[in-house]
């Protein structure tokens, strides 16, 4: 084993303790996990189905149905992350109640309601958008880059 | 019955794939929905993602890329209709009733409930 | 010089006593392993406060003023010693903010109780002090927004996470007195094993308390043996398998006699995952289970190797490794 500590040798033990730990690193149930991401993940989506059909049976079009399906499908979700059962949820489903709108909307809420501690500006305000802010960002800069080509080839 | 099958399948073989880029590489949750809306927009784009919405209905719409779908196509439309302007206003337009749903909606939410920990 | 012992150790001329300690803890913990074992058990995470960090604060306030209660009162504290795991130390300045006596922070991360006995213990034994109040806390919801998500994203744990351990943990260094001894410590270096993986605080932290053991060892000419038990906290399970590994590569074998206070909190079935963490971990193990058996002379030698994680949110996101630290403190009865 190479030594520890000092510069000497430093990097020749950091790469022989990644081994090490590599070796010993526990790995998530990947099939369990994939089951349930799987189940939970098509359940909330045939759940925003059954509200789509609700839309569509109005009279709506299916373009003018998408928006009020996901206002319905984030509201719940704001109302069970205010609940304190979605985070449970999030526990077991993984991607499953990530990967949704929903989830989505957790992001939003759940560091809302934490930081409203530290005031509604700075606090509430500012920090709800710590992972949906993200998601915006880079999907309006792509939804920007796709365009231009769009237009550049039309 | 098909369209709720489909919609389960769909959706949650995208959830699976966003379970196994968090379990198998050191991606967090908010890289993995980055990561999707940029790719349902990049497929979107490409014309590859309207036909999933047609087979998965809320299957394919409900997860992030479709997100990602709305926003490129909402551009692609409004290019159609305004011209060089539609590449601003249409990704918005298009997404403007979830987006102020989950602002409005998680703004209350914070304000009446208090973190349980 | 005769206190200095090898390269890295001290001990003392006039070990000074552990004349009390007080715990409190939340109802997670209070639910585990050592669950009748606290002086008090909160019934929310909140306490009554308005704020997780607040209810931090205010329990390591009442753990200091229990711990001094049994056997003085403030006014004969000539320091008080105390970190936590918050920016700023947070709780810690706030808990003392009503105490009146002179104070020292500290930041040792998960080490910290080890590293305020260890001072404490060089301020009596060094003539500076001859009463020593010395403290540290952590909550799991005031960690867990701070070091990653909100409490109510709904994120799945890895295998390897810990969980912080909500609660504090207080003790009373005195000169003479009645007691279990503090007799030699190992000040630690910082130990960077390369891993940037922030979950595996464990794992990055073994070789720091594997450098920390080994020159503890050397430097007094001790066994393992000579303990009857040494712990380490917080390793958890996968940390506490590297560290048995990392002594066994140095030709020590320590499985005998070595329990890491990570794995002595919770039980299985709580969820916690590779096991327990924050600077409580350590504190509860030590002043609500350890420290009572040393009294009654059921453990005569330990030896407690804090741990600590250095790490901070800026530095994981700009992608440095964990750079981490041990130091050992030997109590006797």
């Amino acid at each position: 084993m190479p030594a520890s500590d000092g510069s000497e040798g430093q990097q020749e033990f950091q790469k022989w303790y990644q081994a090490q730990f590599n070796q010993v690193k526990p790995k998530p149930p990947i099939v369990k996990n994939a089951l349930w991401a799987f189940v939970v993940g098509g359940l909330i989506c045939t759940f925003g189905q059954v509200i789509l059909n609700y839309f569509l049976g109005l009279g709506l079009s299916m373009k003018e149905a998408a928006g009020p399906t996901s206002a319905v499908l984030i509201f719940l979700a704001a109302l069970f992350t205010g609940l304190g059962v979605y985070d449970e949820l999030g526990r077991y489903a993984g991607a499953g109640s990530i990967v949704p709108i929903t989830g989505f909307a957790n992001s939003i809420v759940a560091p809302a309601m934490e930081f409203k501690r530290e005031g509604y500006v700075f606090g509430l305000g500012a920090k709800m958008f710590v992972i949906a802010g993200p998601v915006i960002v880079y999907g309006l800069v792509t939804a920007f880059v796709i365009g231009l080509i769009y237009w550049l080839r039309h | 019955m098909q369209t709720y099958l489909m919609a389960f399948i769909i959706g949650g073989l995208i959830c699976i794939i966003g379970q196994l880029l968090m379990d198998l590489t050191p991606l967090t949750p908010a890289h993995v929905l980055v990561l999707f809306v940029v790719l349902g927009g990049i497929l979107s784009g490409l014309g590859l993602y309207q036909p999933l919405v047609e087979m998965g209905g809320a299957g394919a719409t409900v997860p992030l890329p479709g997100f990602g779908h709305s926003l490129v196509s909402g551009t692609i439309e409004d290019i159609n209709k305004y011209g060089f302007t539609g590449i601003f206003s249409g990704a918005l337009r298009a997404t403007a009733t979830g987006i102020t749903a989950a602002v409005v909606f998680g703004f209350l939410a914070a304000v009446t409930f208090k973190p349980k920990g | 010089m005769d206190k200095k012992h090898g390269k890295q150790s001290i001990s003392f001329a006039a070990p000074p006593a552990m004349t009390a300690t007080a715990t409190v803890a939340g109802p997670m913990e209070g639910d585990g392993l050592l669950g009748g074992q606290f002086d008090r058990i909160l019934e929310d995470n909140l306490a009554g406060q308005d704020s997780w960090e607040k209810s931090e604060a205010a329990m390591l306030e009442w753990a200091i003023r229990t711990a001094v209660a049994r056997g003085g009162t403030l006014a004969d504290i000539d320091f008080i010693l105390a970190g936590d795991l918050l920016n700023q130390l947070m709780s810690a300045h706030f808990a003392v903010r009503g105490l009146g006596r002179p104070f020292l922070g500290l930041y040792g991360a998960c080490s910290t109780m080890a590293e305020s006995l260890l001072i404490g213990a060089i301020l009596i034994d060094g003539g500076f002090a001859s009463r020593v109040a010395v403290g540290v806390s952590s909550h799991h919801d005031a960690a867990e927004r701070q070091y990653r998500y909100p409490t109510e994203q709904g994120v799945q744990r890895p295998p390897l996470a810990q969980w912080t351990v909500t609660g504090a943990g207080s003790a009373v260094l005195t000169q003479g007195g009645a007691g279990p001894k503090v007799t030699a410590a190992t000040v630690g270096k910082v130990v960077d094993a390369g891993l940037k993986d922030v979950n595996a605080m464990g794992p990055a932290m073994a070789p720091a308390a594997a450098d920390t053991l080994w020159h503890h060892l050397q430097d007094f000419g001790r066994q393992p043996g000579y303990y009857d038990i040494i712990l380490t906290g917080d390793l958890g399970q996968i940390g506490k398998k590297l560290l048995i590994q990392l002594m066994q590569e140095k030709g020590v074998d320590i499985a005998a006699n070595y329990e890491d206070c990570g794995l002595m909190i919770y039980r299985d079935d709580q969820d916690p995952h590779a096991g327990a963490s924050g600077c409580a971990a350590s504190a509860l193990v030590l002043c609500a289970h350890a420290y009572p058996l040393l009294v009654i002379g059921r453990l005569k030698r330990i030896l407690l190797i804090g741990t600590g994680s250095l790490h901070s949110t800026t530095s994981y996101q700009q992608k440095e490794s964990i750079p981490c630290i041990a130091h050992a403190v030997a109590i006797e009865a």
